[in-house]
């Protein structure tokens, strides 16, 4: 496929580095649509007064969200697989001064960098993770994930996945977060929200996005075009004002309920070791 | 003579793994590693392998699940690439020292930073000392023989190690070859499933890798060093074996020129058969030039590198992995050098590193090579560059 050339501006192509692009994300994947609400957000805050550009930096891992850290105009770091996390506290300890941003997928976050999720959760670490998720390792091709649905097809299990999903929601809500919510790119919007909210507060912020990867994940399960799998999404999504941790589970069959599930104000890591800002 | 097949270098190691019968499969997914596993998943799935495979969370914890397996009978097989393949590394010297005869493919990729997904040698270099057999294979027909011959060796009861095989990252893993496959059957009575090893067993406990004080930590791990030892006289007699059954014959260390060479390459990987084809149609064959190709690299078959070597002017190491700040930033070169040091072999040697995350190392830059070998080779010693040359980098 010819991609032309971009001839007009976008007013938030500031935030990116466009001679970077065409990026490498297919047709159809959701990942578009959550980098747009994000920069939205963050654009709001910008010009409001209540962020500054050069205090952010994005921290990625690796896979096709951790991309994001190759498109956007901040400082960025792209690390190793599983470990953002782990980059970003150290990044955030150095200088608590930065907003520092971890995006990355589910596989990424919740599977190999499943133990720095843990920790930096339970020590209410003054970051911001996203976790971008599209229920498979979708850069390598579609292998089962922590988030695979059970009984679903991937290329790792062509009989269907015998395991249930790992309900990441829950699982940081467990712990000592201040934030913890999950969107979903059906409904932009909604992302925007919640990383503007999460940029105004301290402590570890959560927010898992529930995305689409129709070449590598929805082909699998006989949803042959991007629409398709989007559509189905939507319609598996259930939009509630303050939902309940029991709500959270993520069922193929039953649907996905997003919203915010913990909002608090306890004092994250940096005020606790005496170096917060407020 | 079995099947002859199209396959990709990963499809080739996955047929091997089918017909060698293994039990328990653990991975985790990583370019260009991922399609073996893969293509693993679906034998089972259509019931052609009855094994069990575990979906891990990381590299580390699908070389630790292999290690379990392994203890408790099973024969076991896990595949990994670059950052999986040095997250494994802590499990690889657990493995070798748990005397556990795990068989592990490396799809041979650059390492990080900046992140490369394509090939060298850095991930099978980095892991060199950790105690495992290690060779390479220079096309995707021996890719696949390697992993019947690697359970025939990792199960002697004489070596009882760990064998990884490896091949390169796109160039060999998916580049498609003819394969004369290797059936079930004659991957059993090739290499049998036999318990040699120590095994956990409800009814005559034992704990593994339980303390090994200063009283007893010594005598491990000489006796490990015995082991990899005995795998070289193991490795011939199974390549001599080979050769009977399937009538395919591999060598340790292969030579490929003039019979009488001044100037030899040393190289592993598909790059070998860049420099024949280079030596053939480009050099001509009148030239006393050759190459010598390490299928074996642990153990280092230093016997044969000497024969080889020996009245050799000068010799050219082809490293596709670089040591800053070693004596010889080449760890191929170092290791040739040793050897010839060593055993008083007397040839001059350059080392030449090229080929770094995936930049193909070309006829033009094998030409270079050779010719730098052929202006050095009556030179003094005491004149040679003491830097290795970097053949197609931008300076």
């Amino acid at each position: 496929m010819v991609v032309s050339t971009l001839e007009s501006s976008h007013p938030l192509d500031k935030y990116l580095r466009t001679a970077r692009l065409p990026h490498i994300w297919c047709p159809g994947c959701g990942l578009g649509i959550a980098l747009g609400s994000i920069m939205r957000a963050i654009d709001k805050r910008i010009k409001e007064g209540t962020l500054k550009k050069e205090n952010l930096v994005f921290v990625t891992g690796i896979g096709c969200s951790a991309r994001t850290s190759f498109y956007v105009n901040f400082d960025a770091a792209h690390t190793l697989h599983g470990r953002a996390i782990a980059f970003a506290t150290g990044a955030k300890l150095a200088k608590p001064e930065l907003e520092v941003i971890v995006i990355g997928g589910d596989g990424d976050i919740a599977g190999i960098g499943g133990n720095h999720l843990l920790h930096a959760a339970k020590r209410n670490m003054d970051l911001i993770v996203l976790m971008i998720t599209n229920f498979v390792y979708a850069m390598t091709g579609g292998q089962v994930a922590p988030t695979t649905p059970l009984g679903l097809y991937t290329t790792t299990t062509p009989h269907g996945n015998p395991e249930p999903p790992l309900n990441v929601v829950k699982v940081v809500s467990s712990l000592n977060a201040n934030y913890v919510a999950r969107a979903s790119v059906t409904h932009p919007a909604l992302v925007e929200q919640y990383v503007y909210k999460a940029l105004g507060m301290r402590g570890f912020r959560f927010i898992e996005i529930l995305s689409t990867c129709p070449e590598i994940f929805g082909r699998h399960i006989g949803m042959r075009d991007p629409f398709t799998l989007y559509s189905t999404l939507r319609s598996k999504v259930i939009v509630k004002q303050s939902p309940s941790i029991e709500e959270s589970d993520l069922d193929w069959g039953k649907g996905f309920v997003i919203g915010e599930y913990l909002v608090r104000d306890n004092p994250g890591y940096l005020d606790r070791i005496g170096r917060g800002l407020k | 003579m079995g099947k002859i097949v199209p396959l990709s270098g990963n499809s080739a190691v996955a047929y091997a793994v089918k017909s060698a019968d293994v039990d328990v499969i653990s991975a985790y997914p990583i370019t260009p590693q991922t399609t073996i596993v893969e293509k693993l998943a679906e034998f089972i799935a259509n019931g052609e392998l009855d094994a069990e495979m575990i979906h891990v969370e990381s590299e580390h914890s699908a070389l630790s699940a292999a290690v379990g397996a392994s203890a408790a009978g099973a024969r076991v097989y896990t595949a990994s690439s670059s950052q999986g393949i040095v997250l494994m590394y802590e499990i690889m010297f657990i493995a070798s020292s748990l005397r556990l005869p795990i068989v592990m493919t490396i799809a041979a990729r650059a390492l990080s930073a900046p992140i490369n997904i394509w090939n060298d040698h850095s991930d099978f270099m980095a892991v060199s000392d950790t105690g495992w057999v290690m060779m390479m294979a220079e096309n995707n027909q021996e890719a696949h023989d390697d992993v019947i011959l690697a359970y025939r060796i990792a199960e002697d009861p004489e070596v009882l190690l760990p064998v990884a095989t490896a091949l390169d990252g796109y160039f060999m893993t998916h580049t498609i070859e003819p394969i004369d496959l290797i059936e079930r059957e004659d991957a059993l009575s090739f290499a049998p499933k036999r318990k040699t090893w120590f095994t956990l067993d409800p009814d005559k406990p034992v704990t593994i890798g339980a303390l090994g004080d200063p009283q007893w930590y010594f005598e491990f791990k000489r006796q490990q060093y015995e082991a990899m030892k005995k795998s070289r006289e193991v490795f011939e007699k199974s390549v001599d074996e080979f050769a009977k059954v399937f009538g395919r014959r591999y060598g340790a260390v292969e030579y490929f020129g003039d019979e009488n060479p001044e100037v030899v390459l040393v190289a592993m990987g598909h790059v070998v058969g860049n420099i024949k084809a280079y030596l053939s149609r480009v050099r001509g064959k009148d030239s006393r030039a050759g190459v010598l190709k390490i299928k074996l690299y642990r153990p280092f078959p230093e016997d044969l590198i000497v024969k080889y070597l020996e009245g050799v002017k000068i010799v050219g190491v082809v490293d596709r992995a670089l040591v800053p700040g070693s004596a010889s930033p080449g760890p191929l070169h170092s290791e040739i050098v040793a050897t010839l040091r060593k055993h008083g072999v007397d040839a001059k040697t350059l080392s030449f590193v090229s080929g770094l995350g995936g930049r193909p190392v070309t006829h033009e830059h094998i030409g270079v090579m050779f010719s730098k070998l052929s202006e050095l080779k009556d030179k003094p010693a005491s004149e040679l560059p003491k830097e290795p040359l970097f053949i197609g980098v931008r300076e």
